[in-house]
């Protein structure tokens, strides 16, 4: 019983489609998605912005739900929000007013945790993340990265077991974004997590995920998908900065750009 | 290298151990700058002492130099006088606190009254949708028209208050309204992943998150709510400083009427100078930038 419970998908997503209708005109946002995401996986998911990629997310979040299809995280139906799946922003959208500490903590706080316990670890994801001497300081004294640090402890602090990243890197200066990826892809990794990654970036999906998937403009459908794999680099994978160097990395780089069709539109 | 590395970490260094630091040696050019500052706000201050003296010696001379008629400007002298004289007989702090608590009271009810109605807004889209132009019509609506209105139906003491009320109470709504909408939705996004109800969604984020937006509506408010106290006090009161200029001015009275109106700025002095002590505290405490949502 068990058995089947584990070699399960983390999540299914089968048949999926969102009209979502405005005062001037239907739009089809998403349009029949066929996504299995098994647990542990790392997935991308690349597309032009407005492909709906976003939506797919807020679909597995359950904050919206399907016009039609269905969405299961291990044979569940997604109907609501769940304390299962940690769910990361383009922005930090940490909270001005709260210390740093009672960040981290606002996830515990309204899913009504063990206020000890989650103290304990969000203490002990902070010093992990180098943050501790931050714990009573506010957001503004903190640097981009560093709040995005927080916003991941944030996350991780509720124990979800998929987390769904929207674009977390994007609002960061590039420096700082490939180190914070490769961080935080060796923080995911060894937590041992089920990764959805949404991102408009074809090298942070090609260096950072074990699958890349490719949507197609509005309405959002999955394109194709591949699977990243790095033989140069031998038996272990390679960090994502890493990745970037490996000989790999261009192939996988020039077809997706191909599939993306970016330069269609003028 | 390593002295520049600690003039970087300057602004930072927010732990304020100023003896920590390495003391910076200062060039010619910087100390002449600081001196530059520093004669500037000096002359600055000299300027703004110096235009309210010549303000009132004016004001003395020209009516004893026969220039302006004294019947209708007193003098700052004659001013004082009266000042003095009613603040023994204590008649000056039975009206000024008559007008101050008047102030207060309506400006906390208007405060109130405006919160709970813009939350009931928030909350309900389709009730904002539904009152949306009265309340663009009635904020319109000068209120001091009402003032007889409210006379007749609330009476002397009652009607001071609901001026004070209602005169700032749509702003109050207005301006809150438009500070909740402006949260970022990710915020909202943020907890509703949490599974946070729409009253947590409110305690957590719209209303810690809207806190800048009080204090703005608090600093507009304190000055509307001393003009719907001291109109209201014309029409109808028997004591505040509204009601001692109505009555200097009726019995032509300037010494009086002038030393109502300088208290009256005594206090809207006070009054705002309290709200910007509010704000710094609070501000500070709520993550140091006004744009704290």
């Amino acid at each position: 019983m068990l058995e089947t419970a584990s070699a399960a998908p983390a999540v299914a997503i089968q048949g999926v489609t969102l009209n979502y209708f405005t005062p001037e005109r239907e739009t089809l946002a998403l349009s029949n998605i066929n996504l299995a995401v098994q647990r542990g996986e790392f997935v991308a998911i690349v597309g032009s912005s407005g492909c709906g990629k976003s939506t797919l997310l807020s679909l597995v979040s359950g904050l919206l739900k399907p016009s039609r299809g269905s969405i299961a995280i291990d044979g569940n139906e997604v109907t609501a929000p769940s304390p299962r799946v940690g769910y990361m922003f383009q922005k930090d959208t940490l909270l001005d007013w709260r210390t740093i500490i009672d960040n981290v903590l606002i996830g515990a706080e309204l899913l009504k945790l063990d206020k000890r316990a989650a103290r304990a670890r969000a203490l002990d994801l902070l010093t992990r993340y180098g943050l501790s001497e931050f714990v009573n300081a506010l957001p503004s004294q903190l640097s981009g990265g560093m709040r995005q640090r927080v916003a991941l402890a944030r996350t991780l602090c509720c124990e979800p077991d998929l987390l769904l990243l929207d674009e977390p890197f994007s609002a960061l200066d590039y420096q700082t974004r490939l180190a914070l990826s490769d961080e935080i892809a060796a923080i995911l990794r060894d937590e041992n997590k089920t990764i959805i990654l949404v991102t408009h970036d074809i090298g942070e999906a090609i260096s950072m995920a074990d699958r890349v998937i490719v949507m197609s403009r509005r309405p959002g459908r999955i394109k194709c998908e591949h699977r990243i794999a790095f033989p140069s680099f031998g038996e272990t994978r390679p960090t994502p900065f890493e990745a970037r160097k490996c000989s790999e990395f261009a192939g996988y780089f020039q077809t997706i750009w191909d599939e993306l069709d970016l330069h269609e539109t003028h | 290298m390593g002295k520049n590395a600690v003039t970087a970490q300057l602004p930072h260094d927010t732990t304020g151990k100023p003896g920590v630091t390495m003391p910076v040696p200062r060039s010619e050019a910087y100390t002449a700058y600081l001196q530059s500052l520093r004669r500037r706000a000096f002359s600055i201050q000299l300027w703004q002492i110096g235009l309210v003296v010549a303000t009132l010696v004016l004001w003395e001379v020209a009516p004893r130099a026969g220039w302006i008629n004294p019947m209708l400007t007193s003098y700052p002298s004659a001013v004082a006088r009266t000042f003095m004289a009613m603040l023994e007989d204590g008649s000056l702090l039975t009206h000024t606190w008559t007008t101050f608590s008047e102030t207060i009271v309506g400006f906390v009810g208007g405060m109130v009254l405006g919160t709970l109605c813009a939350v009931a807004l928030w909350w309900s889209p389709y009730l904002y949708r539904i009152l949306d132009p009265f309340i663009v019509v009635v904020n319109a609506v000068p209120k001091i028209a009402l003032v007889p209105i409210f006379f007749i139906w609330l009476g002397d003491v009652a009607s001071i208050y609901a001026m004070a009320i209602a005169i700032s109470v749509f702003v109050t709504i207005l301006m809150l309204y438009t500070g909740f909408q402006a949260i970022d939705p990710d915020k909202i996004k943020l907890v509703r992943l949490f599974g946070a109800s729409r009253f947590k969604v409110l305690t957590k984020i719209v209303l810690p998150g809207s806190v800048p937006t009080m204090i703005s509506a608090l600093k507009v408010n304190i000055g509307l709510a001393l003009v719907g106290v001291i109109v209201g006090e014309f029409q109808a009161a028997k004591a505040g400083l509204g009601y001692l200029i109505n009555y200097g001015s009726q019995i032509f009275q300037m010494n009086l009427v002038m030393t109502a109106i300088v208290v009256l700025a005594a206090i809207s002095s006070v009054l705002f100078l309290g709200i910007q002590a509010l704000e710094a505290t609070v501000l500070r405490r709520h993550g140091g930038n006004k744009a704290g949502r």
